[in-house]
């Protein structure tokens, strides 16, 4: 308060520390590129241009875990693939966050049986989970801006 | 007589008393064989046009006896004719011959009954575990392997499947 | 699960790889589960000398889902659900393979205006898993503005099955016997619509890509396979077709009435990559002209059979038949049974030939359900298709091949 009235007109701008911080990782989230099954191709659609991503933006997904900071579990996890999801997920540095997409990866979906994990959950923490089979782009969207309140929300002590 | 119906007869008298029987069931012909002579009649069948393998399975009857039941299906291009093969074994220690010798595409299929069943395809090149991983145990789709059913958490249990249920905390 | 399961000792692959691998002269590599390019879940083990392999070793079941032994435990109509989810890409052309291999089992009939109404979805379903294709297929070799073209198109068709069966994906629309529900009101004008603007869309991709020289560098040559090889190792569809040899399920054993219909197999002759793609651009303007003739041909009438004991009756009978209620009741709660039998129906799908065999042991669940599917089939030309060749065209390669990993794993 007191500071903006002396400044004036010479463009600064005061913010609490968590509020900046908080802008500066939504505003650019980078999606580790990890589709697994149909969900995956829901994701490359909202990544298309009828529902751009990347006005949120996530330009592009990166392929290296060690650049990303959002790992978006789309699709079915099965026994086999759950070590290596583990292991992409401790590779990703601080700050990170999980977004569980679709049913079979937050709780098993329609299938009940031997080779799928029932949710992604049992494996890493997830911040945000996303309902349908596959859920629509819309509805990924929903996820996303879900996460990026919760983001701006978190406190950093 | 179509050409399915000519070649089964003709498979019959070529192979003699080892074809054990015939079924024609909704305009299919799948001739039943014993498991020593699965290879020939392939070798058979290959010379007589049906040149591509279309699909090799097995089935689990338990707890009738003979358990398991190999069904391979065979196409031809030119005549498009499609004719079955059926082979029952049994249940302690089931062996067919590999028929990689004569169609290659058998290769992955018969991984996959192995990994699968536990059939033992002896002359495979490479007989290992394709979709399961590589120290799983068991042989899932046998009829006496459980489903792995999880019990769904509904809201009258809630509280007793909650306690159970393992979270990652990190 | 420890991670030990992921390392391979060398000794496993002593016999799957070269002698001079184990000599430490080629290198072996990683091309891990999650990789940008290998559409899905897919694992390959290659052996490099320098820049070029000397095999490839490729590890499936990262996406292994159990579908076979699900669909056991559900009757047979709810054991439908569970087929959209195996190549998904192409969720109405596996159900109507499982479809028709019910209606096999028990003798259903299919009224006329449910088979034209099939075939035309079926062909749409085509379009739009060739559209991805050809979107994700120049993605790889890095033409990045047909993926966004393509998406486009597709999400037009997108909004097709959404209108008939609610659901972008997932439709589960056919059942056995017909359809699930009659088409809805615009269902005409929208095909009409995209009948005029598609054709233009389609010389707008070939403008981009055919002649476009750096495309024709990174694929004429690349990943070539004759006819005696390709069906030796079980190729089939548009790859078996790029090689020379006219083989197309729907000509061969025509099913749901495709044999009304006028349409040309395309094939090419050299059985390389950019043949494959060649190949499949003809299909889709083939698929295009049945989805015309099928539009005109839509007779009126019922759109599911009438046969009481497969078919649950319209809740609009419920409330004056006492005898449609106890069908209604039986079909719901345990569903209907089928006599002992082995059937095997193979279709014509995006990828290849897909089959059905369905075991039916007389009591309401299937004994057992296999899906012949396609892209398990072709992935096994991989090793063959990618000796000699750079580690760049194997990306080029796979994506010819099309696989969908959803169907190799099941």
């Amino acid at each position: 308060m007191g500071i903006e009235t002396k400044l004036g007109n010479l463009g600064a701008v005061t913010t609490s520390l968590e509020k900046a911080v908080g802008w500066s990782r939504t505003r650019a989230m980078w999606p580790l590129l990890t589709g697994l099954a149909c969900c995956a191709i829901e994701m490359m659609a909202s990544q298309a241009a009828d529902y751009d991503m990347s006005r949120f933006g996530m330009e592009l997904m990166r392929a290296s875990p060690r650049q990303s900071d959002l790992l978006i579990v789309a699709g079915r996890v099965s026994r086999k693939m759950a070590p290596v999801l583990r292991r992409l997920y401790d590779q990703m540095p601080e700050p990170k966050w999980v977004i569980a997409m679709g049913d079979c990866c937050s709780c098993g979906g329609v299938f009940n049986n031997y080779a799928i994990v029932p949710g992604v959950d049992e494996i890493m923490p997830v911040d945000v989970y996303i309902a349908g089979c596959p859920p629509r782009p819309e509805g990924l969207i929903h996820g996303i801006l879900t996460l990026h309140d919760k983001v701006m929300a978190e406190k950093l002590a | 007589m179509s050409e399915a119906e000519a070649t089964l007869s003709a498979l019959k008298q070529e192979l003699e008393q080892r074809v054990l029987d015939s079924i024609e069931f909704r305009d299919q012909l799948t001739a039943v064989l014993p498991p020593e002579a699965v290879v020939e009649a392939c070798q058979f069948l290959k010379q007589r046009g049906y040149d591509l393998l279309i699909g090799l399975t097995a089935s689990d009857h338990w707890p009738e006896l003979p358990r398991f039941e190999m069904l391979y299906q065979l196409f031809s291009t030119e005549k498009n004719s499609l004719i079955g093969l059926s082979v029952r074994l049994e249940g302690e220690e089931p062996k067919v011959p590999s028929i990689e010798s004569v169609y290659r595409n058998a290769n992955w299929h018969e991984r996959e009954v192995f990994d699968m069943f536990g059939i033992d395809f002896p002359g495979h090149s490479d007989l290992r575990r394709i979709l399961m991983p590589m120290d799983w145990e068991g042989h899932p789709l046998r009829r006496d392997y459980p489903l792995g059913y999880e019990e769904v958490q509904f809201t009258f249990n809630y509280d007793e499947i909650e306690k159970r249920k393992k979270y990652a905390k990190d | 699960m420890s991670e030990n399961q992921m390392e391979i000792s060398v000794d496993e692959l002593r016999g799957l790889v070269s002698e001079r691998a184990l000599e430490g002269e080629t290198m072996i590599l990683n091309m891990g589960p999650q990789h940008p390019s290998t559409h899905g879940v897919l694992r390959l083990i290659l052996e490099l000398d320098g820049e070029t392999v000397v095999n490839c070793v490729p590890d499936i079941g990262f996406l292994h889902t159990g579908i076979e032994k699900n669909m056991e435990a559900l009757t047979f109509e709810k054991a439908l659900v569970m087929t959209d989810r195996m190549d998904y890409l192409n969720n109405l052309g596996n159900n109507l393979c499982y479809c028709l291999a019910v209606e096999k089992l028990v003798d259903l009939d299919v009224p006329p205006r449910a088979q034209v109404a099939r075939v035309l979805l079926t062909e749409l379903t085509r379009i739009a898993s060739h559209l991805l294709w050809l979107g994700t297929h120049a993605l790889d070799l890095a033409a990045m503005s047909v993926f966004l073209y393509t998406f486009r198109e597709r999400e037009i068709l997108l909004d097709i099955f959404e209108m008939c069966s609610g659901q972008r994906m997932m439709t589960s629309y056919f059942r056995p016997g017909g359809l699930w529900r009659d088409l809805p009101q615009g269902f005409e004008q929208a095909v009409t619509q995209f009948l005029e603007l598609f054709p233009e869309r389609i010389r707008e991709y070939e403008s981009l890509l055919t002649e476009n020289p750096i495309y024709i560098e990174r694929t004429k040559g690349i990943g070539v396979i004759s006819s005696e090889e390709a069906l030796e190792i079980g190729l089939t569809g548009p790859n078996l077709r790029a090689t020379g040899i006219p083989f197309d399920m729907r000509k061969a054993r025509p099913y749901s009435g495709y044999e009304q219909f006028e349409f040309e197999v395309p094939t090419e002759t050299h059985g390389d990559v950019y043949d494959r793609y060649l190949v499949r651009m003809e299909e889709m303007r083939q698929s295009l002209r049945i989805v015309r003739q099928a539009l005109d041909k839509l007779p009126d009438g019922p759109t599911r059979s009438n046969n009481r004991k497969f078919v649950p009756p319209p809740r609009s009978e419920l409330g004056h038949s006492m005898e449609a209620v106890i069908h209604h009741f039986k079909l719901w709660t345990e569903g209907f049974s089928a006599p002992e039998g082995t059937v095997y129906v193979p279709v014509e799908s995006p990828r290849g030939v897909l089959g059905c065999f369905l075991v039916g042991d007389g009591g309401p669940k299937p004994r057992r359900v296999h899906f012949r599917t396609p892209s398990f089939a072709n992935l096994q030309a991989l090793p063959m298709l990618s000796r000699g060749h750079l580690v760049a065209d194997i990306v080029a390669i796979i994506s010819s091949l099309d696989p969908i990993i959803g169907d190799v794993d099941r």
